[in-house]
């Protein structure tokens, strides 16, 4: 007979609700994911859980396994065998049912991020070496695991003042381009809030994609915020290069 | 059937374990604050730092000599150092987590008390000041460079070239201060990580691009840089300090 694994998971919706514990059968290779099926398929046909690929791929399976944001999808059982596994939808968002957050506020925020505008006429032609540095970037799924665990966003609540890791990223991605026509530098030293990150790297432990999201997006991009508001002798040298066409600073 | 899955399981399960959220910011409490007791201890208690031709970190340059002051010697020194390490990075991770818990572990809530407080991150004094963090950096490199003389000094000794257990940590010290010092976030930023385009002059990965690479590889390392050579100057600092108490004599390899 094979081993039983306790899974308590969270139950409830906006008005409330409690964990509830199930008992599923281990098998070999079982992800969260599968046993969360299981429970539906035999235990709770009701219960609510996002889910798409079931491959690591689509993002959609956030949620927090015994307190740490995981993907359902990419956590295998194996390593919770002796506990019991608790399964909650992510915090810093408002839950829907179940294992189910509203993210919604995440594609509002998208929408404020100025789109890739080419400085040259399409198609470019780049070196590999100019695009590796983005192409960690495109790596990311979506799950939002990085703004769940931000807590400038999960304790802070500080939605308002702060676009998040997960745009931080979408951002360096633009900006580090190297056919970016664009400036986005103000946005992330007002609007976006890039100062309100504090670096603690949460978001990096996290990401289920292993990008270095603390070390290559978000520090860089204080630098180039560095550059263009805090640095006095950066300051001085535009000021003299720009002076013959009397621009701004 | 072969289950070859199952096989690294027991491995596996051993390198996922995690230890206790607490443990970093404990672990960084008593390094850390425990480093930052000693250093007061060592500024306010001492105005030499120099033992024949072994200099301590904490008295390197001599500024106060070069002016004719001759009490908290080191005070003119160290503040170079503290505001390095303060508006570093990644000590920013550390402190930020050990000592103001915010937050203390990820996904740990944060205490009771934060919720009363309105949350600025770094936008806010004393904080918003780590955006001149570059500066710090600037700083610390003239201070290392005479660190690099004082190592070099330390292998020189009245009947000529020799080495002492003292010129080791000396050496050791001024190779971790380096190592961490050019693995900065900052100077990576400098070097070429501030360019979008690193071809664009000429096809080529430019020089820049070079630096660039090189010093992303030494940056992921930055951490491990920043507690050794922490720990590297306390060890340097307080085996001069023994010596020149008189607790034991260098002892001289050849």
């Amino acid at each position: 007979m094979s081993e039983e694994i306790v899974l308590s998971i969270y139950r409830g919706d906006a008005d409330g609700g409690q964990e509830v514990e199930y008992s599923v059968p281990l098998t070999p290779g079982m992800v969260v994911l599968d046993a969360v099926h299981q429970v539906q398929a035999h235990q709770a046909q009701d219960l609510a859980v996002r889910w798409n690929c079931k491959a690591a791929h689509c993002g959609s399976c956030s949620a927090e396994i015994n307190g740490r944001p995981k993907l359902l999808c990419k956590t295998r059982l194996d390593d919770y065998v002796g506990q019991t596994v608790h399964i909650l939808p992510m915090q810093t968002f408002p839950i829907i049912k179940d294992l189910v957050s509203d993210v919604s506020w995440n594609y509002e925020v998208a929408k404020k991020i100025p789109a890739f505008k080419p400085a040259t006429a399409v198609p470019f032609r780049m070196q590999q070496f100019d695009v590796d540095r983005v192409q960690e970037f495109h790596h990311c799924i979506e799950c939002f695991l990085c703004q769940d665990v931000c807590h400038v966003l999960r304790d802070h609540d500080a939605k308002d003042e702060y676009f998040g890791p997960r745009f931080m990223v979408k951002i360096a991605e633009y900006e580090m381009h190297p056919r970016e026509g664009g400036d986005r530098i103000p946005l992330l030293a007002h609007e976006a809030g890039l100062n309100m990150c504090n670096v603690t790297k949460c978001c990096t432990e996290v990401c289920p994609q292993h990008i270095r999201i603390t070390d290559n997006a978000i520090i860089p991009l204080k630098e180039r915020v560095a550059d263009q508001y805090w640095d006095p002798l950066r300051a001085l040298f535009r000021r003299k290069k720009e002076s013959p066409t009397n621009q701004s600073v | 059937m072969a289950q070859p899955v199952q096989a690294a399981v027991e491995g596996r399960k051993q390198a996922e374990k995690h230890l206790p959220y607490w443990v970093e910011p404990a672990f960084t409490i008593v390094a850390l604050g425990g480093f930052v007791i000693y250093a007061i201890w060592e500024v306010l208690a001492h105005n030499n730092g120099t033992y024949h031709n072994y200099v301590s970190p904490f008295f390197s340059p001599g500024v106060a000599g070069w002016f004719g002051i001759h009490v908290l010697t080191a005070l003119y020194v160290v503040w170079v150092p503290f505001i390095f390490r303060f508006s570093c990075y990644y000590y920013r991770k550390e402190y930020f987590r050990g000592f103001f818990f915010h937050p203390a572990g990820c996904a740990v809530s944060e205490p009771a008390s934060h919720k009363n407080k309105r949350y600025t991150g770094e936008r806010r004094f004393p904080f918003n000041l780590n955006n001149l963090h570059r500066y710090a950096w600037y700083l610390a490199v003239i201070v290392l460079i005479f660190l690099w003389k004082d190592t070099v000094q330390a292998f020189i000794f009245k009947n000529g070239f020799g080495v002492g257990l003292g010129s080791i940590i000396l050496l050791i010290n001024a190779v971790l201060l380096t190592g961490y010092t050019f693995s900065c976030h900052a100077f990576r930023n400098m070097i070429g990580g501030r360019k979008d385009c690193f071809s664009c002059a000429n096809g080529k990965p430019s020089t820049g691009y070079k630096w660039w690479r090189r010093v992303s590889v030494w940056n992921q390392f930055h951490g491990a840089w920043a507690w050794a050579s922490l720990f590297s100057v306390w060890a340097a600092d307080l085996y001069i300090r023994l010596l020149i108490s008189g607790v034991f004599s260098d002892p001289r390899l050849f």
